[in-house]
Parts: C-alpha cells; structure tokens; sequence
C-alpha cells in the first residue's frame, strides 16, 4: 500500500466516522463539531485531488464562518435534548433499511467499469490550481460570477430583514423628523395680563 | 494510485449516511440543517473527483458555485431558524402544525 492510499484510507474512515457520530450524537453542539471534523477531512481529501483552493475555501469559509454560526444558533437556542430524541430507536431501522438500499445502488452504479479510471497523474511542481481557477472565474465565467455576488448580497438583506424587529420601547429618534421640525411646531407666543401681585 | 469509483463510492456513502440522519433526526430542525450541509459535501466531492480525473476544471467552478449557495442558504434557513425559535419557543418540526399540512 503506498502512502497515498494510505492517507485515502484514512481520511475517508475519520471522514465517515465523523459523519456516522453526527448523526447519532445527542447533543447538537457535538453534532456540529463532528460535522467541522468531516469538513476538515474531505478538505484534506479535496488538497489529495489537486484542488487546493477550494480545500482552503472550505475550511475557511464553512468551518470559519458557517459552522461558527451553525455553533452560535445552537448555543443561542435553548433546545431540549431529550425531546429532540424521541422516537430514535423507532425510526433507526427505517433510516438504516433506506440507507443500505441507497448505498447498493449507487455502489452498482459508480462500481461499474466505466468508472473505474486511473489517476491521470500530478501536474507539475510550479502549476497553481488558484491562479487556474481565477483565470477561468474571471474570463469564462464571469457572469455566473457576478450572479453569485448578487445572491449573496441577497441573502444578506434576507438575512437582516428576517431578524430585526423594531422595539416599541427602545429610545430611537428618527433624523429625518428631527430636520423637518419648523419653530411654529414647537413655541407658541402667548400674550395675556401681567398677574397682581 | 487509487482509481476514481474509490472516490464516487465515499461520496455515495456520505450521500447516504445524511439521508439517514434527516430520518433519525427529523425532530430538530437544526439537525436537518447540518444533514443538508453534509449532503451538499458529497455531491461537492464527486464533482471535485470528476473533474481532477477528467482533467476539466469547469466541475471546481462549479464547486465554487455551489458553496455560495450553500452558504446563502444557511444563513436565510438559520434566521428563519431563530425566527421560529422566537415566535414559538420550540424548533421541534411536530409542533410547527400552525398551517395544517
């Protein structure tokens, strides 16, 4: 066995050992670290392949920055575990029959002989798949880039509008308002008899 | 050197085992969330394994792609998340019965 399939072999068993712990843990927060372990591991899987960008864009953007708040609304939300566990065993046999026959059927699939091709091989030391990746992000496909910024920009609004909510009691003054006020709205000249004394 | 079906196969299995887990855990709505992350990361892996064997780098744009929209989708599906934690108190899909359905 050459170290190569040795770091294959071993990436995917913590690979579908993380995935396997993630979906059987109690405890949601344990479930998204698993799911950061997995993220980790196919990353390492992803740098084997020659793809080095997106292994990096992987463990930055979706360990750095989705997890941590996949993290955030676990501990933020007060969910009760043993609720959340109710009916587990009864639906384990259900999930396993469902998984198993998924699993033998793609495996015939992707198992036949059409799939089963060599490595082509290592690039060359001094060839950069993220000077690669740029130059075809930024020429062929352009647009669909621009498009991506746009549904990001999206989910952004989305994102904000969904969860601010205006409080009846807060202190908020609206400028606006404040620049519209005239003198006639606030004083008013009154003239009447000087009191006795 | 390990020929690509070694690859296919760990995705299907991944595929698999986050099908199973939207089953075993369709209480907690936060779970299906993570499920869904874990399948996105199967089908990501065929295309990166596709296309290091095909010798086409379409399939890591498409990646790229993707994990966008992926990450868009997690931050939409979590503020509507903690949205329905803050109206009902609960995230447990069974008592989300206010439509009817």
């Amino acid at each position: 066995m050459s170290f190569e399939q040795f770091l294959f072999y071993f990436f995917s068993v913590v690979l579908v050992g993380a995935a396997v712990a993630m979906i059987t843990v109690r405890n949601p927060v344990h479930a998204a670290l698993f799911l950061v372990l997995a993220f980790f591991t196919s990353a390492a899987h992803w740098i084997m392949l020659e793809a080095e960008f997106l292994g990096i864009l992987l463990v930055l953007v979706y360990v750095g920055a989705v997890m941590v708040l996949f993290l955030f609304v676990v501990m933020m939300l007060d969910i009760n575990v043993a609720r959340v566990r109710e009916g587990f065993v009864r639906l384990l046999p259900v999930g396993l029959v469902v998984a198993v026959g998924m699993m033998v059927v793609m495996a015939m699939v992707v198992g036949a002989r059409v799939f089963q091709v060599e490595s082509p091989g290592r690039a060359d030391g001094d060839y950069s798949n993220t000077k690669a990746i740029g130059e075809l992000l930024y020429t062929e496909y352009v647009y669909p880039f621009e498009i991506a910024a746009v549904i990001l920009l999206v989910a952004i609004i989305a994102a904000i509008t969904l969860t601010l909510r205006r409080r009846p009691d807060s202190l908020y003054m609206d400028p606006a308002e404040q620049i519209k006020v005239q003198r006639k709205d606030r004083v008013r000249l009154i003239k009447m008899e000087a009191e006795k004394k | 050197m390990i020929p690509l079906s070694h690859y296919l196969i760990l995705g299907a299995i991944l595929f698999a085992l986050s099908v199973t887990g939207i089953f075993l855990n369709r209480k907690n709505l936060i779970l299906l969330l993570m499920c869904i992350e874990l399948m996105l990361l199967a089908v990501n892996m065929n295309f990166i394994a596709f296309s290091h064997y095909l010798g086409d780098l379409a399939g890591q744009i498409f990646v790229f792609f993707i994990l966008t929209v992926a990450a868009a989708e997690a931050a939409i599906g979590l503020a509507i998340l903690v949205l329905v934690f803050r109206n009902r108190q609960t995230i447990n899909v069974q008592d989300l019965d206010e439509m009817k359905g």
